[in-house]
């Protein structure tokens, strides 16, 4: 499975970029590789208010409906509206075109999985 | 700790890198290369699935039609030599025990095959109506079962034939060797296309999808079976019938005989003349939003009906279900509504074929 080295990630299989203020989120390739083509992207507006964990989209692949979690508190600031029409983006790049949302951060998260801690997850 | 079965291809599938589920008690397929690419490979060219976990089954005895007549909704009578047909097997109450094909090889000699779900009971119901003196043996365990399915799958099957079996009709069956292996190839399947079902050895099993596979036949997963099956129509036990459904409530009295009396033929009948109070209808979503199992179909924020079973289908690229609804809301082509994580999504009432008739 491909880990970027330069991102950070979570034991929900989201993975974070973060740049100034800015979190870019998505899902890991793991995450897409089990839930198998994605076919429905459900996303929240923009400005919604999210703590650490919450719940703010949802991915429907062929096989299950699956939460997204916020890894960061912030706010959205945009969501990646390629994925309406096109959300196969998240099979084909999970970590570029098919970025998912970017939310503005209130505080830069400390708890954040670095890559080696994710691949030891994922090899567990 | 139960025994997980493992079919006479397991081996191949690990090797092949296929995503490995339970089912039914058998570790199985679910996915090589996405339920997507699958379908597509079974709607344009051939693409083969593993399902020996299904019971195979052997009848024999001089009474044999006699118990099959008693026992299954069809009309044994209509069977040749080398012919099959699509059947039920029901309770007293009309509801059904199983759905299966039954293959008549000679007047005293006949296969059945039913789903892996059901195998054990299934027997343990055959057998208690047995004053036939009828033998019944289970080959499961002693055979693989491979459906090769698509446009192409005829073609490919021939060319690895010692014999011409392209001229074999749609549910029918014959002896053949296939890729060194004697095979029962039927002209059955479960996808809505062309193609055989074969029942080969257990120990033929390997080199058969191997030269399969070498013919281009693309394997596929129990998921994309799945898919196939809902665009083709057709039920699956456990969603579009159970022991608390009756075959006229999912649509299913075209395998029901009008004139003989079964198991099951009473109440069958009557829900027939009567009319039944939920029918099986096919759910089109206007969206690719996924309708699954359970949700609630809604007209103008009234229920009227349940999911039985839902897939993203490539083939129409939106939401597709079968739901049961209220006979009185079953019309085809009117809108309803799915109600996924609490929101109403637009969908409409449709034919459960979804697939352009061929």
């Amino acid at each position: 499975m491909n880990v970027p080295k330069d991102l950070k990630y979570t034991k929900s299989h989201e993975w974070v970029r973060i740049e100034g203020d800015t979190a870019t989120v998505g899902i890991t390739d793991y995450a897409q590789s089990e839930l198998g083509d994605i076919v429905y992207v459900d996303l929240p507006s923009p400005g919604r208010a999210l703590i650490q964990g919450d719940s703010f989209g949802t991915i429907e692949s062929v096989k299950t409906v699956s939460d997204i979690y916020s890894p960061v508190k912030g706010q959205i600031a945009e969501t990646n509206t390629a994925l309406e029409g096109a959300s196969e983006l998240i099979n084909q790049d999970p970590y570029g075109q098919g970025w998912i949302a970017k939310i503005t951060l209130d505080e830069v998260p400390t708890d954040l999985l670095d890559p080696d801690a994710y691949q030891a997850l994922l090899s567990e | 700790m139960p025994v997980i079965l493992k079919t006479p291809l397991h081996e191949d599938h690990v090797k092949l890198g296929a995503k490995m589920v339970e089912f039914a008690g058998w570790d199985m397929p679910v996915q090589y290369a996405g339920v997507i690419a699958e379908s597509k490979a079974v709607r344009e060219g051939a693409g083969m699935f593993d399902v020996s976990h299904m019971g195979r089954t052997w009848f024999r005895g001089d009474r044999v039609i006699e118990l099959l007549e008693l026992l299954t909704t069809n009309d044994i009578s209509k069977l040749q030599d080398g012919g099959s047909q699509y059947s039920l097997l029901c309770y007293k109450n009309g509801t059904c025990v199983d759905d299966i094909i039954v293959y008549r090889i000679s007047d005293t000699v006949f296969r059945m095959v039913i789903n892996a779900s059901n195998r054990e009971k299934d027997i343990a119901w055959i057998q208690s109506h047995n004053s036939h003196s009828v033998s019944l043996t289970d080959e499961t365990f002693e055979t693989a079962m491979i459906a090769v399915q698509g446009p192409k799958a005829v073609g490919i099957v021939n060319s690895l034939a010692d014999s011409d079996i392209s001229e074999t009709p749609r549910f029918s069956a014959v002896e053949a060797t296939i890729a060194g292996s004697p095979a029962f190839a039927a002209r059955t399947g479960y996808t809505g296309e062309d193609g055989f079902e074969l029942i080969v050895p257990a120990d033929h099993a390997t080199e058969v999808w191997g030269a399969l596979l070498d013919s281009g036949v693309a394997p596929c997963g129990l998921a994309s079976r799945d898919v196939l099956r809902v665009e083709a129509g057709l039920p699956l036990y456990g969603h579009e019938l159970s022991d608390q459904i009756n075959p006229i409530e999912a649509g299913l009295g075209w395998v029901v005989s009008k004139t003989k009396r079964f198991i099951g033929s009473e109440p069958i009948n009557s829900m027939r003349a009567a009319g039944p109070p939920r029918k099986l209808v096919g759910i089109k979503m206007s969206s690719k939003i996924v309708p699954r199992e359970g949700y609630r179909v809604m007209r103008k924020g009234r229920e009227i009906g349940t999911v039985s079973s839902g897939v993203f289908s490539p083939m129409l690229d939106c939401g597709i279900a079968f739901a049961f609804v209220e006979s009185s809301e079953a019309t085809l082509d009117q809108p309803c509504e799915v109600e996924v994580r609490e929101k109403a999504h637009p969908a409409r009432v449709v034919s459960k074929r979804f697939m352009p008739k061929a």
